[in-house]
């Protein structure tokens, strides 16, 4: 709709800040390949020595599939709590929705270390420090947020016409939900569903809080890793989730759009 | 369901439909409980009670640690330390980020979307991840001092393990949080008025002095309040980046918290990181009275 041509200077600016923003995660890339013992860039010599490492580092490996585990239960779970919720707050509207929305979705506005200490004690206490329970208690609590926002758009945007013919046509309200309103939502759902994940995956503020050295995620035992040592392995791993987070999020826009995702 | 509902009148179908609400509501509001209003109440708690030596509490009150942090210049130090920093992260990630958000909003079609993934994507990736790339450019054998060294520098530049490194990286990670909240700050930019301004000579920086920055800065205020906010309680990157010399309140938090045990002062400090937090919100209010 703009017609005029975006100023020179301004496309310089943006290159540049543009480079300054993927500059971390590209350089990655080329570490990874690294024939080094020790982390230097540009690297003296080439190999593959730190993918092959990866198998020789156990707690990385059982921490990529607790973290995997940790992240699948976490959104089936989160699923099945938020999509009541949010057809409860949109649809059936109850006194105070409004108010309990804002509640609910709260978690997200504290800031993430004060949320993480307060858990840390509480969780101590009870038991749960370095459990899975733990853990997927935290997961939960930050990710059910995201998720009932995103299903809470996907219902509003429903026309409720269609439910009320369906309901007309006497189908009961159990059946509308299954047969109309959960079909018309699944881009929603798969929405929620993915980000939920990748958050609970890539959360580590949490983790690092309520994790122990009998039992971590990925991003934390990487967060060890490079606060002791500088070496190419973490460069290894990290191109291996960039291209696991890749397929995830092609799968998504393939089924939405991720754009629409975040900004409305 | 419903017809039964509708014959029992209207006020009793409005209890039913709220008691089924509840019900579809319970899980949610059980987790929110437990996992988050619980904690946080407790938090307060914690920081004013009594602790022995030993670390563990006596179930007495006590206000020590407000004491300790209230006289303690360290901790003033930290307070004042952390603000700015966060300031300038916030002021340096707003430079950085605008042209490209205003470079997103100009654009439209197949490219659009390419770039606005692009912004997101870093998102979606660990800050772990984002800050041992940092560590891969700016350490003493790095990128940058690789560079530097090839054009004849003698000593590598110390870009690491001090507070440049943090504000770098820092910048660089809320940098897609900045550009979301321009963008849609941007909303109220129409290219009629800029070129309004253009047909009636104003020279292109005027245009933007004049024109596009004013109506662009309820993003702006929106962009900067997420970015302080998140700045002053990001600790991943000032602890990688800053090598244990960095003191921020938030890595303060994490050591009392993780290291020493010392859980009422960890939960002094992260009251105060509230504190902050709340100040900030408060300032953003007022702006945006301001400008709006």
């Amino acid at each position: 709709m703009d017609e005029r041509p975006i100023s020179r200077i301004l496309i310089w600016l943006a290159s540049a800040s543009f480079l300054f923003l993927l500059a971390p995660v590209l350089i990655v890339i080329p570490l990874s390949f690294s024939g080094d013992v020790f982390m230097s860039f540009p690297p003296s010599s080439w190999s593959l020595r730190w993918y092959a490492s990866i198998g020789q580092h156990p707690k990385m490996i059982d921490a990529f599939f607790f973290s995997l585990k940790l992240a699948g239960a976490v959104t089936v779970v989160n699923l099945l709590i938020a999509v009541p919720a949010a057809y409860a707050l949109v649809r059936l509207a109850p006194p105070g929705a409004a108010t309990l929305m804002s509640v609910l979705t709260a978690p997200l506005l504290l800031p993430t270390i004060v949320l993480a200490l307060a858990m840390l004690i509480v969780a101590a206490r009870a038991g749960l420090l370095a459990t899975p329970q733990g853990l997927f208690l935290a997961h939960l609590v930050v990710t059910l947020p995201y998720a009932l926002r995103i299903i809470s758009t996907a219902l509003a945007t429903v026309p409720i016409a269609v439910e009320e013919a369906a309901a007309t046509l006497g189908a009961t309200p159990l059946t509308v939900f299954r047969r109309v309103t959960l079909p018309l939502i699944i881009p929603g759902l798969v929405a929620a569903g993915a980000l939920s994940f990748l958050v609970s995956f890539d959360e580590v503020v949490l983790s690092l809080f309520m994790s122990g050295p009998r039992l971590s995620t990925l991003p934390v035992e990487m967060y060890h890793h490079v606060e002791s040592r500088a070496d190419p392995l973490v460069a290894a791993i990290s191109v291996l989730l960039v291209l696991f987070t890749l397929f995830i999020v092609i799968v998504v826009d393939r089924s939405l759009g991720l754009a629409r995702t975040f900004v409305k | 369901m419903s017809a039964a509902a509708t014959a029992q009148g209207p006020a009793q179908s409005r209890r039913g439909t709220t008691f089924t609400a509840a019900t579809l509501l319970l899980p949610i509001l059980l987790i929110n409980a437990i996992g988050f209003m619980l904690p946080v109440a407790n938090l307060a708690v914690i920081s004013v009670s009594e602790i022995r030596s030993s670390g563990a509490m006596t179930g007495g009150w006590s206000i020590a640690k407000w004491t300790t942090v209230a006289t303690d210049p360290f901790y003033w130090e930290l307070l004042a330390n952390t603000v700015r920093t966060s300031l300038i992260v916030t002021i340096l990630t707003l430079v950085v980020s605008y042209p490209i958000a205003l470079c997103l909003h100009r654009m439209n079609g197949a490219w659009k979307s390419i770039l606005l993934v692009l912004v997101i994507s870093p998102l979606l990736l660990s800050s772990v991840v984002r800050t041992y790339g940092w560590i891969a450019i700016l350490s003493d054998r790095g990128l940058v001092n690789s560079a530097l060294a090839a054009l004849g520098a003698q000593e590598p530049f110390r870009l690491m393990f001090n507070l440049t490194g943090v504000m770098i990286g820092l910048t660089e990670i809320l940098m897609p949080y900045m550009i979301l909240a321009l963008l849609a700050g941007f909303g109220r930019l129409d290219p009629r008025v800029e070129e309004a301004a253009a047909t009636l000579g104003a020279p292109p920086y005027r245009v933007f002095w004049r024109v596009v920055l004013p109506l662009s800065l309820p993003g702006v205020a929106l962009g900067s309040l997420l970015t302080f906010v998140l700045a002053i309680s990001s600790f991943i990157t000032p602890k990688l980046l800053g090598g244990g010399r960095v003191f921020l309140l938030a890595t303060e938090v994490y050591d009392q918290a993780i290291v020493t045990l010392d859980w009422p002062l960890a939960a002094t400090l992260s009251i105060i990181v509230l504190v902050v937090f709340g100040l900030a919100l408060a300032v953003y209010t007022r702006i945006l009275r301001q400008i709006g």
